[in-house]
């Protein structure tokens, strides 16, 4: 395929191969006694193969039928946008130093008019010139680790994003930022809350609701408040920094195990479950929200554990579900599974016999509830008693998300099933709490 | 003044937005309405002007943004949800707009595209949540003859209207958003209309069309102009948010005449030798001089810790309060550009200077330390330094154009029809695709099909109401022309009253209204049904409906009968009638007596101002003819 006629196929490619044109030529197309001129745009992947896009003078984009009769010439060639950007303004000596680590989510692009393409910009200078507040903040440096979407995210790609923070982290900075995609943000919090302990400083995971093409993006506030807590929050642990409200005026800081994405769309998505957030970032301010958390230090050493057993499953129990869903992830090679039940941690008696089976084979079964809040009690119900009974494992307030990911980490670090049971059901990054608090 | 207008080249473009009423906003199902009273939900934003490619940024927008100017957003939960607040993606464009705009295009000879794009247009003023405002062509190259003229129509457009701005307070601006997102028409035409009457006339003519197809809304601001205006050596100035066609002549006369004052004035800084170079960003803080001022303003201002600055403008003597047009001086351009950039409530320039209360020792002062000569002028500024330094730099930045000529720029209409300055004029439209709403085709058979179904072509619409209503031509025509030709045809056929006596109501009796202030528009298309149809069950009469309109106008959310109850205007009986006219004749005895047959009209006279709007005439001549003949 052509990559300079990018998004055609079929009989519109045909014609522009046959026409010699590409993307970004100004064209002329003549269909049914009627002369259209503008620049060859770009087909999206899912449009037809019978149109052709340009953009005209006014700098609308139309698509034109193409037919047996339609002729395509080329009349001239768009100069191709060359970017020069602003200086980037004057960096303040004796800043705090801060890493910026890319996997994907772009968190400051820019468009280019002619063709509609949207670009990532991703170096120190390029970010200090679009969002020029950081310059105020922090001495910036950047690393673009992955480029996927976040929903393309692996356990491996949690390993290798570990590792290179905690390479940034030796290298003395006073703290990282990791851009990220929001879709599965979360479970990434959770995997490098377990994988980092002990930090010296925080890690800051950060994403938009809205695009960063737009002037509506949530991105700039997001990525400041990101910057400025990386910077100098007295806290060190892994946060997720996204908008407090659909406002544009508080970043707030949640727990990277306690953090959930409860919206599709919404600027403010990300909330901390159970649990109050760390912190949030107000006017440039960190405002602490608790008490009870690991404090910035340089002396710490960070322990680095970066590894997860992928064979773990998370399974969403619904009335009727089939006990073979559990059957087939034993048989194939499954060594846990974090059930999501109802209510206070309840499923089926039909599927008990899977379970226990399951557990026979040295399968690890922990219960967490689907009602996103509260606390899974297994003491209540004759249910939950008997699946106590078999072995399951009550994983009190913790998100049924976090808990997958802990599991996946537990079984990466040891072999031992008692001991990797324990380890579940133990607070080790304020996954767990004790107490649930009337916050929300 | 008269201008020969091919003389000073003249050359006038529309751009004419309908709002359509359709059923649902453009991009998602909410109904597109307006709310009144308090916002149930606020919040804060900011746009961050994004660069192009090209390294460009909207100048007005970046500076706003540096300056550090947040949106305040206003809603209610039945006129927006999240997409307008930019807190959800758009849904599908809203098939009910393209198809009004695909008839639109064809009744104006324009060819529809085969697949429509729609682009997101890049405007960072707080209007769009999104920064962006959604719009997409959906015909192009069309054409309608007015008098014999092609007038060329550039674009069909449909996008999505903005929030309207309901104040500001320092830094914040306030948006409602319930207007974002009502479905909007746009015709552009070519910039070949010559005259300002021409250009009323395109006007009306774009008007009847949208109106054809019975599928736009009425009242105030649902139909705004843009003009765009120049003429030879001047510039293009974009008018924005004409809502009265009828001002539409006046408008562009006055921008002419704008243009051509400008122009001399030009000439005359020429004559007096002013080079650019002149004019200098050499500020002059004068608040110590000014401590013991009379001007109250001044005065005002340094007990609030303010400062007042001062600037030379050399050889501008006299220029500053030259009349551009009646009521608009150069001073005032340079007012409202301080204004804009500079956020101060105004600039004192050396024009008008006496009149704000300085003595002659300090203005002689004042000229003293800014080193002003018999030709030179000087604009003092009272406000922070950060303010009056931006305020300056827009005067002097306004100075050095002058000596240019005209500006571009983008001028806001005001109701008298002089302009106001907005904003620079835009570059080139900053546009790309909106991913988010997926291109949908235009296939051949629909288009078809919509050319076959068209409205009624507008001579037809006249001679129908002509030869099926019966109205006389200058009634028929002044209807054709009017918003309510939308419902007239439903009225006539829901209720028993006369065409002639609707169409009137609806033409001669508004404007009537209207020119007593009454705010006609406010009632509602079901109000009036109710009323005619009440009309029509004789519950009130032809002479109630004023007062019910204006009732109406006043109590938005009341009906007709409640009106009618109101104001008491309901018809009384037939019993009551006659027991009235019985006492009334009783009290005029010898009135009757007297006047004989003369009597007839007079009481007629006395009890039609006792009952007007409760009785019918007929029925009341009726029972009068009846009881004074039983008297003779």
């Amino acid at each position: 395929m052509n990559e300079s006629i990018s998004g055609y196929k079929g009989r519109v490619l045909d014609v522009l191969v046959k026409s010699k044109v590409q993307v970004g030529d100004l064209v002329r197309i003549n269909k049914d006694d009627i002369t259209y001129e503008g620049i060859l745009i770009p087909r999206s992947e899912l449009g037809d193969d019978k149109h052709i896009v340009i953009k005209i003078r006014s700098g609308y984009n139309i698509g034109i039928e193409v037919t047996e009769e339609t002729k395509v010439t080329k009349i001239g060639v768009e100069k191709a946008p060359a970017f020069t950007p602003p200086a980037p303004p004057a960096q303040k000596p004796g800043l705090p130093k801060v890493s910026i680590i890319s996997t994907g989510g772009t968190i400051a692009s820019r468009v280019d008019y002619r063709t509609g393409a949207v670009r990532p910009a991703i170096s120190a200078s390029d970010l200090y010139s679009i969002v020029p507040e950081l310059s105020d903040v922090a001495a910036i440096d950047t690393q673009i680790l992955f480029s996927v979407f976040s929903e393309d995210l692996t356990p491996k790609h949690w390993s290798e994003l570990a590792v290179t923070v905690a390479e940034h982290i030796s290298r003395g900075v006073d703290g990282v930022v990791v851009t990220h995609g929001t879709d599965t943000m979360g479970y990434t919090a959770a995997a490098l809350s377990f994988a980092l302990r002990n930090l010296p400083v925080p890690v800051v995971l950060v994403g938009a609701q809205r695009s960063e093409d737009r002037p509506s993006s949530d991105a700039a506030l997001n990525l400041i408040g990101a910057v400025s807590a990386a910077a100098k929050a007295p806290f060190a642990e892994v946060v997720v920094a996204m908008h407090e409200t659909i406002s544009d005026e508080s970043v707030v800081l949640h727990r990277g195990t306690k953090v959930r994405k409860l919206h599709t769309s919404r600027r403010d998505a990300f909330k901390t479950v159970n649990a109050q957030p760390v912190a949030k970032v107000l006017d440039n301010q960190i405002v602490m929200l608790t008490d009870d958390y690991q404090r910035r230090s340089k002396e710490k050493n960070i322990i680095l554990q970066p590894k997860f057993e992928e064979k773990v499953a998370l399974i969403k129990f619904y009335p009727g579900m089939d006990s073979k869903i559990i059957d087939w992830h034993v048989e194939a090679g499954y060594n846990g599974i974090v059930l999501e039940g109802t209510g206070l941690g309840h499923v089926r008696q039909a599927i008990f016999h899977s379970i226990k089976k399951a557990i026979e084979k040295g399968v690890i079964v922990a219960m967490a509830s689907q009602c996103i809040w509260g606390r899974v009690n297994m003491n209540v119900y004759t249910t939950g008693r008997d699946l106590v009974a078999m072995g399951v494992v009550p994983l009190q307030d913790m998100l049924a998300e976090t808990a997958l990911v802990k599991l996946m980490w537990i079984l990466g670090q040891t072999q031992d099933k008692e001991k990797a049971k324990d380890l579940l059901a133990t607070n080790l990054a304020y996954e767990i709490s004790s107490r649930t608090v009337d916050v929300n | 003044m008269k201008v020969d207008f091919s003389a000073v080249g003249l050359k006038v473009g529309l751009e004419c937005h309908q709002q359509l009423a359709t059923k649902e906003k453009l991009f998602c199902a909410c109904k597109p309405d307006l709310f009144k009273g308090e916002p149930e939900i606020t919040f804060l934003r900011r746009l961050r002007p994004t660069q192009s490619e090209l390294g460009q940024t909207d100048p007005a927008a970046y500076f706003e943004f540096l300056k550090g100017v947040k949106i305040l957003y206003e809603a209610d939960s039945k006129t927006s949800c999240l997409v307008e607040m930019d807190e959800e993606p758009p849904h599908e464009l809203n098939r009910e707009a393209l198809e009004t705009a695909l008839l639109v295009s064809l009744m104006m000879n324009a060819t529809p595209v085969d697949e429509v794009h729609v682009m997101r247009k890049v405007v960072i003023d707080g209007s769009n949540t999104t920064g962006f405002q959604r719009t997409c062509v959906v015909g192009m190259n069309g054409l309608i003859v007015i008098d014999g003229k092609t007038i060329p129509i550039q674009h069909i457009s449909l996008e999505e209207d903005a929030a309207r701005k309901t104040g500001a307070d320092g830094l914040t601006v306030r948006y409602r958003i319930d207007r974002l997102c009502v479905p909007l028409i746009e015709v552009t035409t070519g910039p070949v209309i010559y005259s300002p009457e021409e250009a009323r006339k395109v006007a009306y003519a774009i008007g009847r069309i949208l109106r054809a197809t019975r599928k736009v809304k009425r009242g105030i601001g649902t139909i705004r102009q843009d003009l765009n205006v120049s003429i030879k050596d001047g510039a293009l100035v974009e008018i924005k948010g004409v809502q009265e066609l009828d001002l539409i002549s006046q408008i562009v006369e006055l921008e002419i005449q704008r243009q051509l004052s400008l122009l001399s004035i030009k000439d005359e800084l020429k004559k007096r030798g002013l080079a650019e170079d002149e004019i200098r960003d050499n500020f002059i803080d004068v608040t110590s001089d000014m401590a013991k001022t009379g001007c109250r303003v001044i005065q005002k201002a340094i007990s609030q810790g303010k400062q007042v600055f001062a600037v030379k403008l050399p050889k501008f003597s006299g220029l500053l309060g030259k009349e551009l047009i009646p009521n608009l001086r150069l001073g005032t351009e340079m007012a409202d550009r301080a204004r804009f950039w500079g956020r101060v409530g105004g600039i004192l320039h050396s024009d008008e200077i006496a009149s704000y209360g300085l003595t002659e020792d300090e203005i002689r002062q004042l000229k003293q330390i800014l080193k002003v000569e018999q030709q030179d002028a000087f604009i003092l500024v009272a406000d922070t330094k950060e303010n009056a330094f931006d305020a300056l730099s827009a005067v002097t930045e306004r100075a050095k154009e002058a000596l240019k000529g005209v500006p571009e720029e983008t001028r806001g209409a005001n109701p008298d029809g002089t302009t106001r300055y907005m904003r620079p004029r835009p570059g080139a439209a900053r546009m790309y695709p909106e991913t988010d709403v997926p291109p949908i085709t235009v296939s051949k058979d629909y288009v078809s099909q919509l050319r076959s179904h068209l409205p009624e072509p507008l001579e037809k619409t006249v001679e129908r109401l002509i030869k099926k209503y019966g109205l006389n031509e200058k009634l028929a025509r002044q209807l054709q022309d009017s918003e309510y030709i939308t419902i007239f045809d439903e009225l006539v056929d829901r209720t028993k009253v006369s065409p002639t006596f609707i169409a009137a109501t609806l033409t001669e009796t508004f404007k009537a209204l209207r020119r007593d202030g009454i705010e006609v528009d406010k009632v509602t298309d079901e109000q009036l049904i109710e009323v005619f149809e009440l009309l029509g069950l004789e519950k009130t009469s032809k002479e109630a409906i004023p007062e019910i309109i204006r009732w109406l106008s006043k109590n938005e959310d009341g009906t007709p009968s409640e009106a009618i109850k109101a104001l008491g205007l309901s018809i009384i009986s037939e019993q009551e009638l006659s027991d009235a006219v019985d006492e009334i004749i009783k009290q005029n005895e010898n009135e009757v007596r007297t006047r004989g047959e003369g009597a007839l009209s007079f009481l007629m006279g006395v009890v039609m101002k006792k009952y007007r709007g409760k009785v019918k005439p007929d029925k009341v001549n009726a029972i009068l003819r009846e009881k004074l003949s039983k008297l003779k």
